[in-house]
């Protein structure tokens, strides 16, 4: 048993999960083309649900703070992606490629901003006076989490919404009897991007370096001359604005949303990031992509179980690793 | 030796005994039906947000599954209610069935996350809880489904059922109610409701309750001490799991509905965490308190926000925002500022205000 | 010179009274030792001083300025650095980035570093290593070598020589005296053995409070104090 796990080590450990589920559902399914389609459904919803994720965990690993209000970023991300979209009709219904790309690239720019502003408000309004108290932060922002949806609600309204999305993303590559929808692609490379640029922040830059260290050892950093609570706005606002570009990412996957969408999420991304191992941006993904692949695969092979599944790989990974498979080092 | 207690602890307990005074005369206090409704809700969600203080004032932990406890026990009563039809024994099974669900499943979620970090906890539970929440939504072949179980309860609960006889064999009335099944289900109610705050309270005022205490205020303490802080967490968890599904039994036999909306949903969950806070944590009568002024506020404060918004019709988004729909959003703010300013809730605060010499 | 000096200190943690009253000063120069047996309040008191817990009341001055109420990175700014019980280590990062984070600007001064890897070269051979995989000793030089990358006025060492081989710990009693030419450090230990050798000025602290203080050469000296004082030398 040891010798396995050792030479699984070798090869890569936990990061091998995904590829084995992969080849285990290309197994089980049979058919070559479904297991495609569905592989690449799971990756993408897998990279949308990092980015909405990634943010909660780094924030947790920084300062110890568990903002339940986060998937609250996701559905405000999802409204204003939508309404800027519905906006900028005109422009989606051009043929012009440039006026598509321009209104896609205006409706993610405003779910980020927004989610860099009201990430900004909360973290000073919100979780600042109640950093070391875990129960008044739960409570807290479980709080901020109600009456979001409720200003949702007011302002949105409580019927689904249509997302338009651009022209240019519409329809799916046909290659040989796959079929491959462009959407998905699109999203999985944008929250591959996205992985990429956190990569590299935190590996190549110092501030990356201080927030890894901090993650690490906060006081330690904080000893050394750093303010972490500084830090920690700028992680705070950039996690917020994460989670908004996921939410408007969703909000063209889904093509109609509804104010429950936050509630909903919220669970996943919890799933996600209790999977993955809190406060590693590596722990996230892979979380992410285990959640997104089983949804898609046991979705096609056992529809009945699909809203359980999530549930039951969470347990699963657990029992094994109680804090998940690629947590930060404390 | 006792310190001696304040004016505003007094004034509390003083309060909680008029509420008590209240609800045990309620059908002949309050007589519409609507009232009597708001005395039910009132009793059980004393019990069920007892529970939860139980837990989260004393241990300090948050869990997001308290309505799934209390829905297993309310599908309990209610899926044996309708397979074995109307008996006590259907009742009891249930009651039972639910409180052995509710023990497995807590063990369960208390071994698997509360040895790892307290603040997984909450997510660990909200995750099960919203998975069974989709469970008894999907298996509607025992669950009903989104639509619920319709069942009959025992017939001593049957309106029709005439308690007392006088001499010419009608139905006495006393104080002009007529002693029917309804008055019998009502103190059903209160008095098993009763019998288990009672009983909550002992717990806490026993050995058990100091040691949860400690645990609350000094975890690495605790543990030096001695005490094993996960198996009493854990037990603590089982424990209000078992009184929350209790509550659940009452509240099926009393609704004679069982459904997600009634037992299940996340909106009660809320509903629980703001009747606590609201009301104090860590104080047990906090939960009377909370329980009260949120079930009069649930029925009362959408009039009231009814009207204003219709005062303010002309304007733009007022009127959105002052919808009676949108009573959670004014509830969600007053709950933060509570949780900033008065951490303690009202019992809390008002416990420590006017110390005796 | 005063460098450092705390005045009727008393430090809660949580609802526990661990300091009661504490006030010694620290000279410029030197290594300055308080002593003290497990649970005496060695470790609180540095932490207050790092601004990590904060005393209340009483007050912890710096080259006169006043700074009990600092930010700990204030405090750190202020030319104070810490090595914790612990070491705090960053065990993910390598030697390399664990040295360069304590810099100010991100850089690292090339003379100060050519003397951080002669005072200790073993950090040289692991230099791109994690640190976690660093032996006990190991660990121990570079949270030194981190004290010392930037030019600090004082150093706060908790229990350095804890769980060390006594090569390595006679390795670091040379180290510090190297240090101390240039650099006050506040050291705290129940090794008293360690201690007298480095130790110019020294204190003793017992459940709280500072009950001796005075040079090391008079304590070393009077068996009487000593042996009334610590019951810890072994």
């Amino acid at each position: 048993m040891q010798q396995i796990s050792n030479t699984l080590e070798r090869f890569g450990g936990v990061n091998l999960l995904p590829l084995l589920l992969a080849v285990l559902a290309f197994l089980l399914i049979g058919a070559p083309s479904s297991w495609a389609t569905l592989t690449v459904a799971g990756l993408a919803m897998g990279m949308m649900l990092f980015l909405m994720a990634s943010g909660l965990s780094l924030i947790f690993g920084l300062m110890d703070v568990l903002n339940f209000g986060h998937s609250a970023f996701v559905s405000f991300g999802a409204f204003v992606a939508a309404s800027v979209l519905s906006a900028l009709g005109g422009w989606l219904a051009s043929d012009s490629i440039t006026l598509n790309a321009l209104a896609l690239t205006f409706a993610i720019l405003a779910a980020m901003s927004f989610g860099l502003i009201v990430g900004w408000l909360f973290e000073t309004v919100i979780i600042r006076p109640v950093y070391h108290d875990h129960l008044r932060q739960i409570l807290i922002t479980m709080g901020a989490l109600i009456v979001s949806e409720q200003i949702i609600l007011a302002v949105w309204g409580g019927n689904p919404i249509t997302v338009h999305r651009p022209h240019f993303l519409e329809g799916a590559w046909i290659i040989g009897d796959v079929s491959i929808e462009i959407y998905r692609v699109f999203a999985f490379l944008l929250g591959l991007a996205a992985f990429i640029g956190l990569y590299l922040v935190l590996n190549r830059t110092r501030i990356g370096l201080l927030v890894r260290a901090g993650v690490e050892n906060r006081e330690m950093v904080e000893a050394l001359g750093f303010r972490i609570d500084r830090l920690f706005i700028g992680v705070f606002m950039v996690g917020s604005a994460l989670a908004a570009i996921g939410g408007a990412m969703w909000a063209g996957y889904e093509t109609l949303i509804t104010p429950a969408l936050g509630g909903e999420m919220m669970i996943v991304v919890f799933i996600v990031v209790i999977i993955g191992g809190l406060g590693s941006i590596e722990g996230t993904l892979l979380g992410a992509l285990l959640v997104g692949l089983t949804a898609n695969y046991v979705g096609f092979l056992a529809p009945k179980l699909a809203l359980a599944s999530n549930m039951i790989l969470m347990i699963i990974i657990l029992l094994w690793r109680p804090s998940g498979l690629r947590p930060a080092a404390k | 030796m006792q310190a001696r207690q304040t004016y505003g602890a007094i004034g509390i307990k003083a309060a909680v005994l008029l509420i008590g005074g209240l609800l045990l005369f309620a059908p002949f206090l309050f007589q519409d039906v609507r009232a009597l409704e708001v005395a039910a809700r009132i009793c059980v969600f004393i019990v069920l947000v007892a529970s939860y203080d139980l837990l989260i004032g004393y241990t300090g932990i948050v869990s997001f599954a308290h309505t799934m406890f209390f829905g297993f026990g309310a599908y309990g009563a209610a899926i044996l209610l309708r397979l074995m039809g109307p008996g006590w024994d259907a009742v009891i099974l249930g009651g039972l069935l639910g409180v052995v669900a509710s023990l497995i499943v807590a063990t369960a979620v208390g071994l698997l996350s509360l040895r790892v970090k307290a603040i997984f906890f909450a997510m660990i539970t909200l995750a099960t809880a919203s998975v069974v929440l989709v469970l008894a939504s999907q298996l509607s072949q025992f669950t009903g489904g989104e639509d619920g179980i319709t069942y009959r309860v025992p017939d001593l609960f049957k309106p029709a059922t005439k308690l007392l006889l006088d001499d010419n064999g009608k139905v006495v009335k006393w104080f002009g109610v007529s002693l029917n099944g309804k008055i019998a289900a009502y103190y059903f109610v209160f008095f098993t409701s009763l019998a288990l705050f009672i009983a909550m309270l002992k717990v806490v005022a026993a050995p058990l309750g100091t040691v949860l205490k400690a645990i609350r205020e000094n975890e690495a303490r605790a543990e030096a001490i001695g005490y094993r802080v996960v198996a009493y967490r854990t037990f603590v968890f089982c424990l209000s799991a078992a009184v929350a599904s209790l509550a659940g039994t009452v509240y099926a036999v009393w609704l004679k509905y069982t459904g997600p909306d009634t037992v299940l949903s996340f909106a009660i969950m809320i509903d629980i965490l703001l009747m606590v806070v609201i009301g104090g944590m860590g104080t047990m009568w906090g939960a009377v308190i909370g329980t009260v002024l949120m079930v009069l506020a649930q029925y009362y404060l959408r009039d009231l926000m009814g009207a204003a918004s219709e005062a303010v019709s002309s304007l733009p988004l007022l009127p959105d925002l002052l919808n009676p729909d949108r009573w959670l959003l004014w509830l969600g703010l007053i709950f933060i500022l509570l949780v900033y300013f008065f951490p303690r809730g009202i019992t809390g605060t008002l416990m420590q205000k006017g110390s005796r010499q | 010179m005063t460098l450092l000096t705390l005045e009727n200190m008393k430090t809660d943690i949580g609802q526990y009274s661990v300091l009661h009253d504490v006030s010694f000063s620290v000279p410029e120069g030197g290594v300055f030792v308080l002593l003290g047996r497990n649970g005496a309040g060695k470790t609180t008191t540095l932490r207050s001083i790092m601004g990590l817990w904060k005393p209340s009341p009483g007050s912890v001055r710096f080259r006169g300025d006043d700074i009990t109420d600092l930010h700990t990175a204030d405090i750190a700014r202020k030319g104070i650095a810490y090595v914790p019980e612990n070491m705090g280590i960053f065990g993910t990062l390598s030697v390399a980035e664990n040295l360069i984070l304590a810099t100010a600007k991100g850089q690292f001064d090339q003379n100060r570093l050519d003397r951080v890897q002669v005072l200790f070269p073993a950090l040289k051979t692991f230099w791109t290593k994690q640190a976690w995989s660093l032996s006990g000793g190991q660990k121990q030089m570079l949270a030194v070598a981190r004290a010392i990358i930037e030019p600090r006025a004082l150093i706060l060492i908790d229990e350095p020589t804890k769980g060390l081989a006594p090569s390595i710990v006679a390795a670091m009693a040379e180290a510090f005296s190297e240090i101390a030419e240039t650099t006050t450090i506040l050291l705290v230990e129940q090794n008293f053995s360690f201690a007298r050798q480095i130790g110019r000025d020294m204190a003793v602290i017992e459940d709280g409070r500072i009950v001796h203080t005075g040079s090391m050469a008079d304590f070393v000296a009077d068996k009487a104090l000593q042996s009334r004082l610590l019951s810890l030398s072994a």
